[in-house]
């Protein structure tokens, strides 16, 4: 119940709705905007951040805790300090495992310190401009520092873990484990003053209904028993759309796909082997065959989502011939033997890794390159696939928050080479180079020039095979109004109605 | 009966340590990291991985790792689980209750239906009613679960509409939970519609894992009543010109019954097996659906102590049979 310490997609969903950030991502795009920080200045140098906070924001009550101020700087100050200093007496409530911001805001995270009772500032130890969007994630949630003070006192400091108490639109009301969590609308949410209706509870009463089943979730929307069904099932996916009882969205996902090509094992480090292989593999076929309609191919290293996508790449035809007389060229002229890996578990960015895997098994023979497809269990695969034991091995990336640096830090940076992030191994200079420097400015003009021109080297070198932009599907009743997928972190349910 | 009691109760211990020794060893032969698996995609710095694998215990070797685990058993410790960070007896306390108001659902049905179907299908030997019996029952044990439980939801909740798909109660009825029964619960609150929703919640469920059982029942109910059916005294007291009803339920079923009492109880391991499927299928909130995703997590505190739990159960339900039988039939006791 505690964002803080999740990296879990249904942690975000509930935290989406009850807790708020100092900055938010707009409902199913990808801008950030003003949330708990009505405004902020960066310096010059890109180390500090001052936020101006919101004032009048009022706190939810909680059993044996009614609020009795609103919103300050020091439930800022708290929620960071608690997970960024050792001794803070809340650290190690709850196990200290804070992933998120152990990984991406730490490194570079130096202090925090109120300037006056609605001004915070945040300094860095080096210039990181994806920070800002990072703080619009579910993990960096504002909690109340009044809560945990009287948690404390009440010596049960691990219920601010356990019943959250936030400032978001809607207020948590209970949760019985595997079956429901119940909200419901805050009364005195802020954002009824602002008068945003994006940003405001439109129903009284919201209830996650804990369905792990599919093909439940699409029947319990069909019988008029919920009215929002997330993650459907590819196959249902027809059915949906000509169900006149329900309608079927949808929207490009940030993520990546890709066939990542070992570069420390040869053949693969020879960028003339990984371009024929590219050329040798029919993606459209397997975009057709695997991802029905549910993806497009995808010719840029940054999905179309996301700012700085290149949208003048196109990806290399699928040429035979071509393949040939590359491999020829680097002195494979009868091809070679390799392993491919395929993806045992179902990702909207690879729905069925196993055909996919057929697929270009197939298409890489008539080259003369005889791949034996392997697989493992998904904790065993991803572990081995850190270690780098694979040669050619199918991965993808879904991002958390808009910044296009996130899933290029993680996975083509070459400092990933060594944490094994980097699945594909590829360590181009001027890429990382370029990349490292785009994080250092705060220019979104200039940072996306970078962006563009690292799309380009990646196409040009090779870095690997890449799939297709997946879509996410939702199917909602008729009568819900304004639901938008959202893409980045939780989802939210403000803002959406039901037609009487 | 003291010596016999005693015998059954030492057979216990050796059945508990072969239990941790299976639910600790078998998932950890399942490859699979758990750190690994949690953080998805993104991966982990291996510094943290380190020393989450030192925070849960799985740096030391399997032996000293078993050592520990069985030492905290002892003392009623089961661990917490490395997801939700909850004691597992916790989230087993909660979660049982719902198990088994379903699985006593279940069985009720079984035997409602299984019961009657199995005398009259021996009574009426060889007629159509009969074989309509055994071919239906033959049908039901074999059913796959799954497939029989989403068979039951497009027919009776998507296009007839009668019944909720899944769920343990409609949404807008909340029931703090003062035994974890729900239909127990909504009637302490005073609420009868939610009664109402929790009982109509519960048809489908039941069914779908009281299918097994039912077959099982009927078709040992018949075979029993069969056997007894044609031993002298029941053709004596036909002779006698008893009324066939009575000869039936009051001089035969008594009898063929003693076998049926020992499969109901045998029953119980088979429905926390069939819990599994069927709570995961109707998104009952029981210990089923929490052990398929411990397994999914690879979330070995949870599956360790879980497993250790629901075996603690269905033994304490065959002892008690044991003994029960041993007090009804006294030539077991002396064997």
């Amino acid at each position: 119940m505690n964002p803080q310490f999740s990296s879990q997609n249904t942690a975000y969903d509930v935290a989406a709705q009850v807790y708020e950030r100092l900055v938010a991502t707009e409902r199913g795009g990808s801008q950030v905007i003003p949330s708990l920080a009505e405004s902020w200045t960066i310096s010059d140098d890109g180390l500090a951040y001052t936020f101006k906070l919101r004032r009048g924001v009022k706190w939810h009550s909680a059993r044996g805790f009614t609020p009795s101020r609103d919103l300050n700087a020091d439930d800022v100050i708290f929620s960071f300090l608690r997970m960024a200093d050792e001794n803070h007496p809340y650290y190690k409530v709850g196990g200290g495992n804070y992933q998120f911001f152990g990984e991406i805001v730490k490194p570079s995270f130096k202090s925090i310190e109120k300037l006056d009772d609605y001004t915070v500032k945040i300094t860095l130890t080096r210039p990181y401009s994806p920070f800002l969007s990072a703080l619009s994630v579910e993990p960096m949630s504002v909690l109340s520092a009044e809560y945990a003070d009287a948690m404390m006192k009440a010596n049960t400091p691990d219920q601010i873990n356990q019943i959250p108490v936030g400032t978001g639109p809607f207020s948590f009301l209970a949760y019985q484990k595997d079956a429901t969590i119940r909200f419901r609308a805050f009364a005195d949410y802020w954002g009824k003053k602002v008068g945003n209706p994006d940003r405001m509870a439109l129903v009284n009463d919201l209830v996650f209904v804990i369905t792990p089943d599919a093909a439940v979730r699409y029947a319990k929307v069909k019988s008029g028993e919920c009215q929002i069904a997330r993650y459907p099932n590819p196959g249902d996916l027809p059915a949906m759309r000509s169900d006149p009882t329900i309608t079927l969205l949808s929207g490009t996902i940030a993520d990546q796909s890709f066939l990542a090509f070992n570069q420390q094992k040869k053949p693969f480090d020879d960028r003339r082997v990984r371009e024929a292989l590219v050329y040798a593999t029919n993606i459209p076929a397997i975009i057709d065959a695997v991802y029905q309609d549910t993806g497009k191919q995808a010719a840029a290293l940054i999905p179309p989502s996301l700012w700085s996508h290149d949208d003048k790449l196109k990806p290399r035809p699928y040429d035979p011939g071509k393949a040939k007389a590359l491999l020829t060229e680097a002195g494979y002229p009868t091809g070679f033997k390799t392993t491919l890996w395929a993806i045992p578990v179902v990702r909207a960015y690879m729905p069925n890794g196993r055909r996919a895997a057929e697929l270009i098994q197939a298409d890489w023979a008539k080259i003369g390159v005889e791949a034996t497809i392997q697989t493992y269990e998904w904790g065993e695969y991803l572990k081995r696939g850190r270690a780098g034991d694979h040669e050619v091995g199918m991965f993808g990336y879904t991002w958390d928050y808009p910044d296009p640096s996130q899933i290029l830090l993680t996975g083509w940076h070459c400092d990933g080479v060594k944490s094994g992030a980097n699945r594909a191994r590829w360590c181009n200079k001027e890429f990382s180079d370029l990349l490292t420097k785009s994080s250092t400015i705060s220019d979104q003009a200039e940072r996306t020039k970078m962006f563009v021109r690292m799309q380009e080297i990646f196409q040009e070198d090779v870095g690997g095979l890449l799939f297709a932009n997946a879509s996410a599907f939702t199917p909602v009743a008729k009568s819900v109004k304004d639901y938008k997928i959202h893409f980045f972190g939780g989802q939210p349910f403000y803002g959406v109605s039901l037609a009487k | 009966m003291l010596r016999f009691v005693l015998t059954r109760v030492s057979l216990v211990i050796p059945t508990f340590i072969g239990i941790t020794l299976l639910a600790f060893f078998l998932i950890r032969l399942v490859p699979g990291d758990p750190i690994e698996t949690m953080a998805g995609e993104r991966g982990i710095d291996p510094a943290r991985h380190e020393q989450l694998r030192k925070e849960f215990g799985f740096d030391k070797p399997l032996l000293s790792q078993y050592g520990v685990y069985i030492t905290r058993v002892l003392h009623g410790d089961l661990g917490k689980s490395i997801v939700t960070r909850e004691n597992v007896s916790t989230e087993f306390a909660a979660l049982f209750p719902a198990t088994i108001e379903l699985a006593v659902c279940a069985i009720l049905f079984a035997l409602i239906i299984g019961l009657p179907a199995g005398i009259l299908a021996a009574v009426k030997r060889n007629s159509i009613f009969d074989h309509g019996v055994m071919g239906v029952s033959l049908a039901g044990y074999s059913m796959p679960i799954f497939w029989w439980g989403l068979l039951l939801i497009l027919l009776f909740s998507v296009q007839l509409g009668l019944t909720p798909v899944s769920g343990r109660i409609a949404v807008q009825y909340f029931i703090e939970p003062t035994t974890g029964f729900l239909l127990i619960d909504s009637l302490l609150a005073g609420d009868f519609d939610a009664f109402k929703s929790a009982l109509s919640h519960l048809i489908l469920p039941a069914i779908v894992l009281g299918t097994v059982p039912l077959a099982v029942i009927a078709r040992m109910t018949r075979s029993a009543m069969l056997e007894v059916l044609g031993e002298d005294y029941i053709r004596t007291a036909r002779a006698k010109g008893l009324a066939p009803i009575r000869v039936v339920a009051m001089h035969a079923l008594r009898n063929a019954l003693i076998p049926v009492v020992t499969v109901i109880g045998l029953q119980v391991g088979v429905l926390f097996t069939g819990a599994i499927l069927t709570e995961t299928i109707f998104s009952w909130p029981g210990v089923g659906k929490w052990l398929i995703e411990a397994i999914s997590r690879r979330d070995y505190p949870v599956l360790q102590g879980g497993t250790l739990l629901i075996g603690v159960v269905v033994m304490s339900v065959n002892l008690l049979v044991d003994l029960l039988y041993g007090l009804i039939n006294p030539r077991i006791r002396h064997h």
